[in-house]
């Protein structure tokens, strides 16, 4: 009897303890597993919660993972959000890196108030849409640069590298895939690229069920621009593979997500030799001082560099676990009023998100002293960082010998 | 200029569309078998050949990937059509409509697999001759012109095969009269798999060239298997020489599309004159009825 009386005097002492161990802090994750894209955030997202509870937690409360795969379908990834909230019980979600499909999810997150981060999709609607109808979407935040940041990144570093350089370029084609988050790209693209010197001869939108590319760079080729920039995500080796194969003579230079991870220089046998991309990080480049340790444990783990979404999802959990620590809570709209005041150094570079008056609500702030991005080229399997200067050091553009510039 | 880079081109994807649409035909010609694993044997054979290549260069790595469609082949036949042709719990008129929908669904877990294995980002197989050839002006990947030759070579040997030799002749024979050939002594099961060894060996090659001209992934294996199959439907169904004709038209139609008016639109004109001429002449190109 003595014993049951101590009991409830022991469930009071034991009581941080006892919280620790039976109420993590629970993340969901939403992604397409079967794409290098994809199933970074789930394996960035993983490094994150393992750190992190390695040193005990987040006010002593554990991360634990619940992750699904929506195989790229918005009607899946809608699904998974619903289990999660209603089954899982998570307090925040990490979702995928289509623009589609973060745009199907946005809503729900509204509905079931659940804090919602994607890594990895880009269209400016996502942060349109939250300005436009603030109550009802603030629990949705977009965790990569959008669309026209990317942009604007490229337009700055094609200056720097391609018309201020000796290679003085005046033209360039625009080749991007139909898609949600290129819209708001080539809108960019076209606005800018003029500014920095670069006429637009054309501009390609491809299905992103191409699968023969000869007619398109043929097609390219005619217009004789010094440039391809490009705008692909759910295509990338078919159109790398046959620009080697077929030695199109003109360099190309932009957004290219699939070229990210280290896996694609064998996935395209070595064809993406000379290919110029914008990264938000690479494993070798010290952008903030937790990048080159993640890169480096997330090879350790898995074989790969991270693709460009890993980068976010890895930052996404440690900031999610702080605004939580801040906001000493896991309501949804205390966890959004914190999420807001992030103001997190992650690998990618110092992460803050626009306000409510913005009118790109909750999207990631682009620029020197938030996150700003580098380019890379594939030079002889590795991906060197040559823009901006600071990060490039003595590396130059090295393009394949078929490429022919104009210099 | 334009029309001979429209010639060259579309005779190459041609060439590999009529390859790919030869062993379908071949297979439902002589044993009655849709066979709609057809786009995971391509890619089985496709993926193979990347992943060997690396190991044992890009002969091998082709050989390998050979290897793999045929042994698909094989596994589709004695996992999936004869299990369920030699069943007796399903009535002989409905073994068709069965044997489609195994083979369905044979070839959709073949292509989860690869994605499994593999990822669902396309992959291309190293081409066996790098670099590139000028024809009159027009710089074509030498990999393209090998491709081209290639499939006409194994569309060469399998002409030679069914006329030239006894066991091809059964082949034929068995397309036209299987009842005939089992009262000449000939054991029908032999001669199926007489076919489904011939048919691994085109989708092998199949497969493998298109891994290596253009890529594939395995998203694409639904879309192999319904373009060797609206080619075979055009062209005929079981008639070769029309598979051949219709790979062609397709070929062709979809290059010509795709350099004057957009490389979006380019399956849009093969699939209007697959409607018409499903509409107006039903029995295909050059089937038979």
């Amino acid at each position: 009897m003595s014993v049951m009386r101590l009991l409830p005097a022991l469930a009071v002492l034991a009581l941080p303890v006892a919280a620790a161990a039976a109420d993590p802090i629970k993340i969901g994750i939403i992604a397409e597993n079967s794409a290098i894209s994809g199933i970074a955030i789930p394996n960035g997202a993983q490094i994150a919660a393992d750190e992190i509870n390695a040193k005990g937690g987040i006010d002593g409360r554990k991360i634990e993972l619940v992750a699904y795969d929506d195989h790229n379908s918005a009607a899946d990834a809608v699904r998974a959000i619903q289990r999660l909230a209603t089954q899982d019980k998570v307090n925040a979600v990490i979702a995928s890196y289509t623009s589609e499909v973060a745009l199907a999810l946005e809503p729900w997150a509204g509905r079931l108030k659940m804090p919602t981060i994607t890594p990895g999709a880009a269209s400016d609607d996502i942060s349109k849409r939250i300005h436009a109808d603030y109550d009802h979407l603030k629990y949705f935040f977009h965790g990569y640069l959008a669309s026209s940041f990317l942009a604007s990144a490229t337009c700055d570093a094609a200056k720097d590298l391609l018309v201020d350089s000796k290679y003085h370029m005046k033209s360039a084609v625009i080749m991007s895939e139909d898609a949600a988050w290129t819209t708001p790209l080539d809108a960019g693209f076209i606005e800018c690229l003029p500014k920095v010197g670069l006429k637009v001869l054309d501009h390609i939108r491809m299905s992103p069920d191409t699968t023969d590319f000869t007619p398109i760079y043929n097609g390219i080729e005619g217009k004789k621009p010094d440039v391809i920039i490009t705008g692909i995500s759910h295509v990338g080796v078919q159109p790398t593979v046959q620009w080697a194969n077929q030695q199109v003579p003109i360099p190309q230079f932009g957004i290219s997500s699939q070229a990210t991870s280290s896996t694609f220089w064998k996935d395209t046998n070595g064809a993406t030799e000379g290919i110029v991309l914008q990264l938000v990080a690479v494993d070798s480049v010290p952008s903030t001082p937790k990048t080159v340790p993640f890169a480096q444990a997330y090879i350790k783990k898995y074989g790969i560099t991270p693709a460009y979404s890993g980068y976010g999802a890895y930052d996404e959990v440690y900031y999610i676990a702080d605004a939580i620590h801040r906001a000493g809570s896991t309501d949804p709209d205390k966890m959004v009023d914190a999420l807001e005041k992030t103001d997190w150094q992650g690998t990618v570079g110092q992460i803050r998100f626009f306000g409510k008056d913005n009118p790109s609500t909750h999207a990631m702030e682009y620029g020197k002293d938030a996150v700003s991005g580098l380019f890379v080229q594939w030079q002889d399997g590795k991906q060197v960082p040559i823009w901006p200067a600071s990060v490039a050091g003595s590396n130059t553009l090295k393009f394949p010998g078929f490429v022919k510039l104009t210099n | 200029m334009l029309a001979l880079q429209v010639l060259i081109d579309g005779f190459a994807i041609s060439a590999l569309y009529g390859l790919g649409a030869v062993g379908f035909t071949l297979m439902f010609g002589v044993s009655g078998v849709l066979n709609l694993a057809h786009g995971g044997t391509m890619l089985v054979a496709a993926v193979v050949a990347w992943l060997a290549a690396d190991t044992v260069g890009a002969l091998g790595g082709a050989a390998a990937g050979l290897a793999a469609g045929m042994a698909t082949a094989f596994a589709t036949y004695f996992l999936v059509v004869r299990p369920i042709q030699r069943s007796r719990s399903i009535p002989r008129e409905e073994t068709e409509i069965f044997v489609l929908t195994g083979t369905l669904l044979w070839g959709i877990m073949i292509q989860e697999a690869v994605a499994y294995f593999t990822t669902t980002s396309p992959h291309t197989v190293r081409p066996l001759i790098a670099g590139v050839t000028e024809i009159a002006g027009v710089r074509t990947p030498t990999n393209e012109i090998l491709t081209a030759v290639l499939c006409w070579a194994t569309i060469g040997a399998l002409w030679l095969l069914v006329n030239k030799t006894k066991a091809g002749k059964a082949l034929l024979a068995a397309s036209i009269n299987p009842r005939g050939l089992t009262l000449l002594g000939y054991e029908l099961s032999n001669i199926h798999l007489l076919v489904w060894a011939i048919y691994g060996v085109l989708a092998g090659v199949a497969g493998v060239l298109l891994g290596a001209f253009l890529g594939v992934s395995s998203d694409n294996a639904g879309t192999l298997t319904a373009s060797a199959f609206s080619i075979v439907v055009l062209g005929g169904l079981g008639s070769v020489s029309g598979s051949l004709v219709a790979a062609y038209c397709v070929g062709y139609l979809e290059t010509i599309t795709s350099y004057l008016i957009s490389p979006a639109y380019r399956n849009i004109p093969s699939l209007i004159l697959l409607v018409a001429v499903v509409y107006l002449r039903p029995q295909g190109l050059l089937g038979r009825r």
